[in-house]
This record gives structure tokens, sequence and C-alpha cells, in this order.
């Protein structure tokens, strides 16, 4: 995908692991090795039990759609888009994240809740971003 | 102590107000309330309100000299907090009279700068690369989830707009007042699917304030806060917890309820924030009035609408009154009217009202519950 005038994330230290995994093509979250479970965003230590004792994984990519709205009136940068489907995703691993679904026409038809999405990555200036399709691949 | 709302008012005029700034319409407020309360400037001694101006400001341009400031900023909820916490300063002995004011130039924008929202901020990095568009893009994401778990259909989302509308229409103050069907709604231009033009609230200019002191130094008519609760969920949206339901609604109520020791039955007359026509659909149920899922079909059957059993947003509400960007302050002037019998469209008998107020997209929440009787 080319680059656009769309809003592009800016990095904190807390985050940049993040970003650095979105660049490689990969998505990458957090998981506590005390309580075993995986959050998002990005924070130092883990909001389910506490604890600091956190590592960075990469998340399988694969998720389900959990909500999301069609956008009528475009945000700076998505003029060209037509209705977009600004969505929150469920990742495998149970965490959730808000995302624009790509490689469908966006109707509600097309969009069932809880359909089977997979991550791919779309550059903005330094920044790739992720965002998801069908999972069997772009229906277009 | 029994703790009172001595006073209450709105600026003369809400909607399109082009030629006051957004420290006028808190001024013009403040001075109403004070005049609505029989007190004087001289009466005040804390002073809350959030945004721009901020409370320093307010008690300087009024010459008030404050003892207690509080400048919660929690969004539209914001005046609960302040109701609540005042509550507790004058219960500390920290200040006596407090007086609590909104002002928004919320259509015009006159001397009211948006809030910037950084791209390193964490709705920098992880929603707005998304396009969204501020309330109308993201308060509405959680509906569809609703839906198909609960079963709420679009018909029934329309008649949230639809129940309100009547009561505007018997509010001269109303900006929309001209009754609506379930058609007209889905006919309306969509906004962001499944949300069409008539489900969101409106974009006005106004102000109100607030007198909040003991019941011994009210002058005349005094409302009493029975109960008051406060929380916050997700600073946003994506990460609240289930999209079906607000944790922050259900906290605040809850310890709002426990604290004024009343049951569903005592309530009379129901105040919630509106920004959507989802928002009261989860009000209805998170406050513990209807079960999950039902929600919907007790508002399609009339019994929030007038004559109903439980009135609610009997102003018209953020769909058809006012909606300067931050509500909640409107929804506590309603429930103080209706308290006074002093309303536009007046319940009979009103005795108890609760509100619950929003703030940002379900991110904070407060519920007062107010009563023209004493605890
Ligand atoms: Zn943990």
């Amino acid at each position: 995908m080319t680059a656009s005038h769309k809003p592009v994330p800016k990095p904190t230290p807390e985050t940049q692991p993040f970003w650095d995994g979105t660049a490689e093509g990969r998505l990458r979250i957090q998981r506590c090795r005390a309580c075993a479970r995986h959050y998002f965003y990005p924070r130092p230590a883990c909001p389910h039990c506490g604890s600091d004792d956190v590592v960075w994984v990469t998340a399988s990519g694969r998720a389900t759609l959990y909500s999301y709205v069609i956008s009528h009136r475009p945000a700076p940068g998505f003029e060209d888009d037509g209705p977009y489907a600004i969505a929150v995703v469920e990742l495998e691993e149970g965490v959730r994240m808000m995302t624009n679904i790509v490689g469908v026409e966006i109707t509600p038809q097309n969009l069932p809740l809880d359909m089977a999405l997979r991550v791919v990555f779309e550059r903005r200036g330094d920044v790739h971003v992720p965002l998801f399709e069908p999972a069997g691949g772009p229906v277009r | 102590m029994n703790i009172v709302i001595a006073g209450a008012a709105e600026t003369d005029e809400l909607g399109k107000l082009p030629h006051m700034s957004t420290a006028q319409l808190h001024l013009q407020a403040a001075r109403n309330a004070l005049a609505d309360a029989g007190m004087t400037k001289d009466d005040i001694d804390g002073v809350a309100t959030v945004g721009v101006p901020g409370p320093i400001q307010i008690a300087h341009a009024l010459g008030v000299t404050p003892a207690w400031l509080d400048g919660t900023g929690v969004g539209g909820s914001s005046f609960l907090f302040h109701v609540r916490h005042a509550a507790a300063a004058i219960r500390a002995g920290l200040c006596t009279t407090v007086l609590v004011t909104h002002g928004e130039s919320g259509r015009s924008r006159v001397g009211a700068p948006r809030p910037a929202l950084g791209p390193d901020s964490l709705i920098g990095q992880f929603e707005l690369p998304y396009g969204v568009l501020g309330p109308p893009t993201m308060f509405t994401l959680t509906a569809l989830r609703y839906m198909k778990e609960t079963g709420l259909t679009h018909e029934q989302l329309a008649e949230v707009a639809v129940a309100q509308r009547r009561w505007a229409h018997l509010n001269p103050r109303a900006m929309f007042q001209d009754l609506i069907t379930v058609e007209d709604v889905l006919a309306s231009r969509m906004v962001a699917y499944p949300f069409h033009l008539l489900e969101c609230c409106l974009v006005t200019d106004g102000g109100g304030a607030l007198i909040v002191t003991t019941e011994e130094r009210a002058r005349r008519s005094p409302v009493h806060l029975l109960g008051s609760g406060e929380s916050a969920e997700s600073p946003i949206i994506s990460q609240m917890e289930d999209f079906t339901t607000s944790a922050a609604f259900r906290r605040s109520g809850e310890a709002a309820f426990a604290e004024a020791g009343i049951s569903h039955d005592d309530v009379d007359h129901l105040m919630i924030y509106d920004a959507f026509a989802h928002v009261p659909v989860y009000g209805l149920e998170d406050l513990g009035f209807v079960k999950r899922g039902e929600a919907g079909p007790f508002i399609a059957e009339g019994h929030t609408s007038p004559g109903g059993r439980l009135p609610l947003n009997t102003n018209g509400g953020g769909l058809s009154y006012t909606h300067t960007g931050m509500y909640g302050m409107f929804a506590i002037q309603e429930s103080v009217r209706q308290l006074r019998g002093e309303a536009a469209a007046q319940v009979p008998g009103a005795e108890i009202s609760v509100v619950l107020g929003n703030g940002g997209m379900f991110a904070s929440a407060a519920t007062l519950v107010l009563s023209n009787h004493r605890p």
C-alpha cells in the first residue's frame, strides 16, 4: 500500500516495542508471566495482577470482529476511502484493539460480527499500522 | 448534615450563541443560579468547573474569594462529580457554599480551543490512525455488539429518539420540538452505521450553574442530595471491558442507590446522559431499572415517554433539548426543575429523581439521587 495522509502514530518509550514489531510485520503484545494473561495497550505492568514480570510476545495475527461502525463522514486522510469500517477486533490471545477492516467491500452484509480476520500492515510515514482483512484473504 | 442544591439555572438562551464566549456562558449561568438561590457572590466560598476557562478565572471574574476549588475534568459527567465532591468538602468543613458552573461554546467555538490530541497520546497511537472523527464514530462503536448479544433492533434504537422527542415536543426551550417517527429516524442521514443523524446528539452553545450548600443555608426550595456515586473505566473506548455494559455506570449507580437507601420503585423521574441513542439503553440496564436486553422493548413500549411509568430525559435530552459537548449539567438542571414542580413537561408528584452522567465515551460516570424531601 502507498503512503497516505492518514494520521501517523508517534511511538513513546513504552509503546516502541509494539511499533518495532509492526515494522517487522509482527503484531507484538505483552504477556504477564505471573498470571499468564495477555494485555493491550502497552504498559509497564500487568493490569490484571499488577506484576511487572511481563514480556513481549508475537501474536498469531488471527482475530475475530468484535464490533464496528461504518463511517460515512471521512476523517482527514480518509477522503478517498468511501464509507469505511472502524472496528474493534478480538485477538486470539484475548485482547482487543481498534483497527480498520480492509480487503472487502464495506457493507453490513459483508461484516458479520465474529467473522474471522487476520492482520496485515499498512505503512504510514515511518510507522506500520496494523489493519485486518478477512481470514481467507481479500475478497474484493 | 443535609446537603442541598439551593440554586440552579441555565443561560438565558441555549442553542446557537455566537455572540457569547465560553467564559460569558459560565458567568451568565453563575449569576442566574445566584439569583435563583437568593444569594450573592459573597455567599460563595467554593468554586468547581471543568475545562476552559477553569475555576480560578470564574472565581476571579465573579469576585469570589475561594476557600476550596475543584477542577475535576472527566468529561460530560464532571458536574455530577463536582456536586459529589462539593458535598464531601462541605461536610468536611472545607467550605460552606459551592458554585458549580458550566459554559461551553460547543457549536460556535467562541473562546474555546479544541483539545489537541497528540499522535503520541494513547488515543493518538491506537485510535486516531483509524479515521475516527470524534464521538459519532467512537461512542457508537459498542452498539452492534450490544445488538447482536441482546437482540436490540434498529427500530428499537430509533425508538429512543422518538420517545425523547415526545418530551421535547412539550418543552419550548428544546432545540428540536417536532414529533418524529421511527421511519423518520431510519430515513435520516447515516452518520456511522448503525447510527442515523436523529440518533446522534445536538451540538449547541450554552451553560448552567448550581449552588450546593447545607439545608440550613438554603433560602428557597432546596433539592436534597440523598446519595451519589462515581467511577471510571477505560480512557479509550476500544479497551472497554465489555461492549454490552458500562462498568462505570453500574458502579456509580450502585453506590448512589446504596447511600440514598432507595430502591428502583422509589424513583419517580430519571435522567440518563444521552449523547447517542444507545446510551439510555445501557443506562436503564446498568442502573438496574430493567434486566439485560429489556431496555429496548421497555422504551419502545412507551414506559419512558410522557404518561409512562418511568419518565426519562424529560427535557428532550441531548438528542432533542441541547448538548454543548458536556451535557451532564443540563441533566441535573432538569431533575431540579422536576423536583421543584417547575419543569416544562412536569411529571406529577415527582419526589425522587436519579441523574446518570457520562464522561468521554463510557470513560467516566457519576450518579446522583435527588429529592424534594430531606433524607
Ligand atoms: Zn498478571
